[in-house]
């Protein structure tokens, strides 16, 4: 069984078509951003979440006038399968909680406001707290880490391929981070830990896809001396897209399984992971090589008016495989 | 079956048997995360700065001892700043310099005369907040094994003068934090005057102007003086150095003072004993002021001379009495922490993600399995294969490491699933093609494997650089999921490569020329 009969799509002929409309995805989101910002979850904001059970159902309501009573910003939402009761309410940060001694004040108020309200009875099943400090360094460390996972692949790629193909793979990597933040922002997830940790897994995940082409493409550079770039990336686009497709199919569908049953903690992760892989997928065969072969043309420029009919050297046999192409 | 062959499967056997060895039963094996288990997740920051504030003023008041032994005239010596402190109007500045030699050691001076400012070295500022954290590390052990809880975790977290505590299973979170927080700095003072209702009331009995070795102490009021009524704040007059501190004790117990009320009894060391004696010889009738974390506790009058046994009364619950005794026991805190962030989870929401996390993984296995059957036919059972002895070795690692599953840990499990896969997948097809060309099945077995091994080893290092870097920067259930990423990883190379291999050689090796392969 196949899904692709010998494809033979031109796909780097789409690549100004598929720039265009990546650029306006990101531009669009980074608007959005902007303009609404991106919601960060109390991991980097800093705030207080009590999330509660209670006995019976209560209504959203009924909750949300209970919190009425407690100074500040307080959102109210459901919690897990309606039948669970369970209510998330969360209070933002605030100017007094500066001070450690006062920091579960908020939790405090809001279990003090719920149990005067006349609701059912109830339990506390979760509560976080998180200070301004370690808000602070949460943003910073998952800004590092996302940076330094970058340029550790791209030097990774450069040095196992060239830098044009790293660049590349660079690029449709934060390509894939933006459309993922651009849909966060979209439907209104916050960014928490768990987010940024789907975010990093999406920078190997994509990477790992862009990596499978560019190393069919080194394959196929020795066999095809005679052939442009351009046919030599197209062709392998082509042979690959079968594994490309099936194994962002299996991705998506184990992911599909976490944000169906994986729980409330784990939902944003899976979303994030979902919009990942299909932006992933999707940068491998547009954006990844269309971006390669552009860089490559120019450095090919500079190097042909150089030095003309230089060409990397073939070198036969199973161990030249693991030696660079270039 | 040839001799290589065999040793291959052997190997593989030799491993899936060691993982099941390393991780059953999985109960007790496998580590849960306080996500998955329930608990208390704490981050406290030792406020070093308190710390490095007690040197300094010790430094001063040293200085002005030794100044005053000197006979050197000054107008004012003062603390300005944790690190810093100022002594101006020096009339004569050769016996002054004379004097504050000792000081030179760990302040360095302002240049000039008459005026300077002392601020600490910064070696010898940082060795202090290190010893400062240090201390807090030990001191908060100590407490959280007096707790009893099983499995605690107290550790240095990011930054330097940040502890990390987490407490599985523990859901009194108010008391725990409590016992966490408390200074526990005990001393004993004499009452100089006092008790005052007021602090204004105690300055004016010392005509606004308190001598500088003499302190201002808040407490409540005696319980019994006022017979059983809320008792109100009171001010104490007490000598600003201790002779008897928490460090002169021996033990703290709970016990009851003559009403049959709760209480703490101590008893102190022998050195302690000794100066406790004198003490309190000398100053039968007195008042002794018992002052925990800068409170008067209680106050009571000295009848006799006490040596090594005293209690400590006021209006304790039991608990309270308890773990009063347990911070006094565990020693005092160096300094006092602020809380940063706190964190719990109800041993109810783990058990409901541990049910989510196991469906979700059970799903997607179902789902991704189901999908490779189909797709694959026979040569769908060797992804299967290789799925679930990947799923055994990361089980085995992770409990023969002592890695902890959180739930992010189970989306690292899901996500291992998928791209695992993926290795088996881009061999597969690359199989596929090689056999449209028409080598033969072993030939394009063959290929398929080879050229596909570079791939394999790109995608897998630069998947794990991702993961080290998340590993290495990320906190708590990120972790977790790094963790079983890049087990997950290394694990896959060999279920998808030489797993997977010596599956389809076996397959080979049943017939002399092979004409097809359900791929």
């Amino acid at each position: 069984m196949q899904i692709f009969k010998s494809p033979n799509y031109n796909f780097i002929r789409w690549r100004w078509h598929a720039l265009a409309l990546s650029l306006t995805v990101v531009v669009a989101g980074a608007v959005m951003m902007a303009t609404r910002g991106l919601p960060l979850g109390i991991d980097f904001s800093g705030g207080t979440i009590v999330i509660v059970q209670f006995d019976e159902p209560v209504t959203e309501d009924q909750v949300r006038r209970a919190g009425t009573a407690i100074p500040g910003d307080v959102g109210v939402q459901q919690y897990g399968a309606p039948e669970d009761h369970e209510w998330l309410i969360r209070l933002p940060q605030t100017e007094e909680i500066e001070q450690g001694a006062s920091l579960e004040q908020g939790s405090q108020q809001i279990v003090e406001s719920l149990q005067k309200a006349g609701l059912p009875s109830f339990q506390v099943i979760s509560t976080e707290i998180v200070g301004p400090v370690i808000g602070a360094d949460l943003q910073r460390r998952g800004i590092y880490a996302t940076l330094a996972a970058l340029v550790a692949i791209m030097l990774y790629i450069a040095v196992r391929f060239r830098l044009s193909f790293a660049l590349g793979a660079i690029a449709a990597t934060f390509h894939d981070i933006l459309v993922t933040l651009a849909f966060l922002t979209f439907f209104g997830y916050e960014l928490s830990l768990n987010v940024v940790a789907a975010i990093l897994a999406i920078t190997g995940y994509s990477v790992n896809d862009t990596i499978v082409v560019f190393d069919r493409v080194r394959e196929n550079l020795r066999s095809m001396r005679r052939e442009t770039l351009d046919h030599v990336v197209n062709v392998s686009v082509n042979q690959t897209l079968a594994r490309t497709v099936i194994t962002s199919g299996t991705t998506f569908m184990a992911v599909m399984s976490l944000y169906l049953f994986g729980g409330e903690v784990l939902r944003g992760f899976a979303f994030t992971m979902l919009v990942g892989i299909i932006s992933g997928t999707y940068s491998t065969v547009f954006i990844a090589s269309a971006i390669a072969i552009i860089l490559s043309q120019r450095g090919r420029a500079a190097a042909a008016a150089a030095a003309p009919a230089r060409r990397p050297e073939a070198r036969p046999g199973r161990k030249a495989r693991g030696a660079r192409a270039s | 079956m040839n001799k290589n062959l065999r040793w291959r499967v052997l190997t593989i056997l030799a491993v899936i048997g060691l993982a099941i060895w390393a991780f059953y039963p999985p109960a007790e094996k496998v580590n849960l995360g306080l996500d998955l288990k329930g608990g208390v997740h704490l981050i406290m920051r030792v406020q070093t700065d308190a710390a490095l504030r007690i040197e300094t003023e010790t430094t001063v008041e040293r200085l002005a001892e030794a100044l005053s032994r000197a006979g050197v005239q000054y107008s004012k010596l003062e603390v300005t700043a944790p690190t810093e402190f100022v002594v101006e109007g020096i009339q004569n500045d050769q016996a002054f310099r004379q004097a504050s030699v000792e000081v030179d050691t760990v302040f360095t001076r302002s240049p000039g005369a008459g005026r300077y400012t002392y601020t600490m070295r910064p070696l010898i500022a940082n060795q202090l907040r290190e010893e400062a954290v240090t201390q807090a590390l030990q001191t908060i052990e100590r407490r959280v094994n007096e707790l009893g809880v099983v499995e605690p975790i107290v550790a240095r977290y990011t930054a330097a003068n940040q502890i990390l505590v987490q407490l599985p299973g523990v859901t009194d979170v108010q008391r725990a934090k409590e016992i966490i927080r408390s200074t526990a700095l005990l001393e004993l003072k004499i009452v100089e005057m006092g008790p005052f209702p007021s602090q204004e009331a105690a300055q004016q009995a010392y005509n606004n102007n308190v001598p500088p070795d003499l302190e201002i102490v808040p407490g409540s009021e005696d319980l019994a003086s006022t017979g059983g009524g809320t008792p109100t704040t009171v001010y104490y007059v007490v000598r600003r150095v201790a002779p008897i501190t928490g460090r002169d004790l021996r033990n703290a117990r709970p016990s009851l003072d003559e009403n049959s009320l709760p209480a703490v009894g101590f008893s102190l060391n022998q050195d302690g004993a000794r100066r406790f004696g004198q003490l309190t010889e000398q100053n039968i009738g007195r008042q002794l002021a018992i002052i925990l974390d800068n409170r008067v506790v209680s106050a009571p009058v000295i009848q006799s001379r006490i040596t090594d046994e005293g209690q400590i009364t006021g209006s304790f619950t039991q608990q309270e009495a308890a773990d009063l005794s347990l911070v006094l026991r565990s020693g005092a805190l160096p300094a006092p922490m602020d809380f940063l962030e706190e964190r719990t989870v109800g041993p109810s929401l783990g058990a409901e993600s541990i049910r989510a996390g196991v469906t979700a993984s059970v799903g997607g296995l179902l789902l991704v399995v189901l999908f490779m059957l189909f797709y694959y036919r026979i040569t769908g059972l060797n992804a299967l294969t290789s799925i679930v002895v990947n799923l055994l070795i990361l089980l085995g690692m992770m409990a023969y490491l002592g890695a902890t599953m959180t739930l992010p840990g189970f989306a690292g499990f899901i996500l291992t699933i998928g791209m695992g896969v993926d290795s088996n997948v881009l061999i597969f097809e690359r199989i596929k093609e090689e056999m449209g060309t028409a080598k033969g099945v072993r030939a394009a077995v063959n290929a398929g494997f080879d050229r596909v091994w570079w791939t394999i080893v790109d995608t897998h290092v630069a998947s794990l650089i991702g993961a080290l870097l998340l590993l290495n920067f990320g906190t708590g259930p990120i972790r977790g999921f790094a963790m079983t990423l890049i087990i997950g990883l290394a694990s896959n190379v060999f279920t998808a490569v030489f797993v997977s291999r010596t599956m389809f050689e076996m397959v080979l090796s049943r017939r002399a020329q092979p004409q097809a392969l359900s791929i």
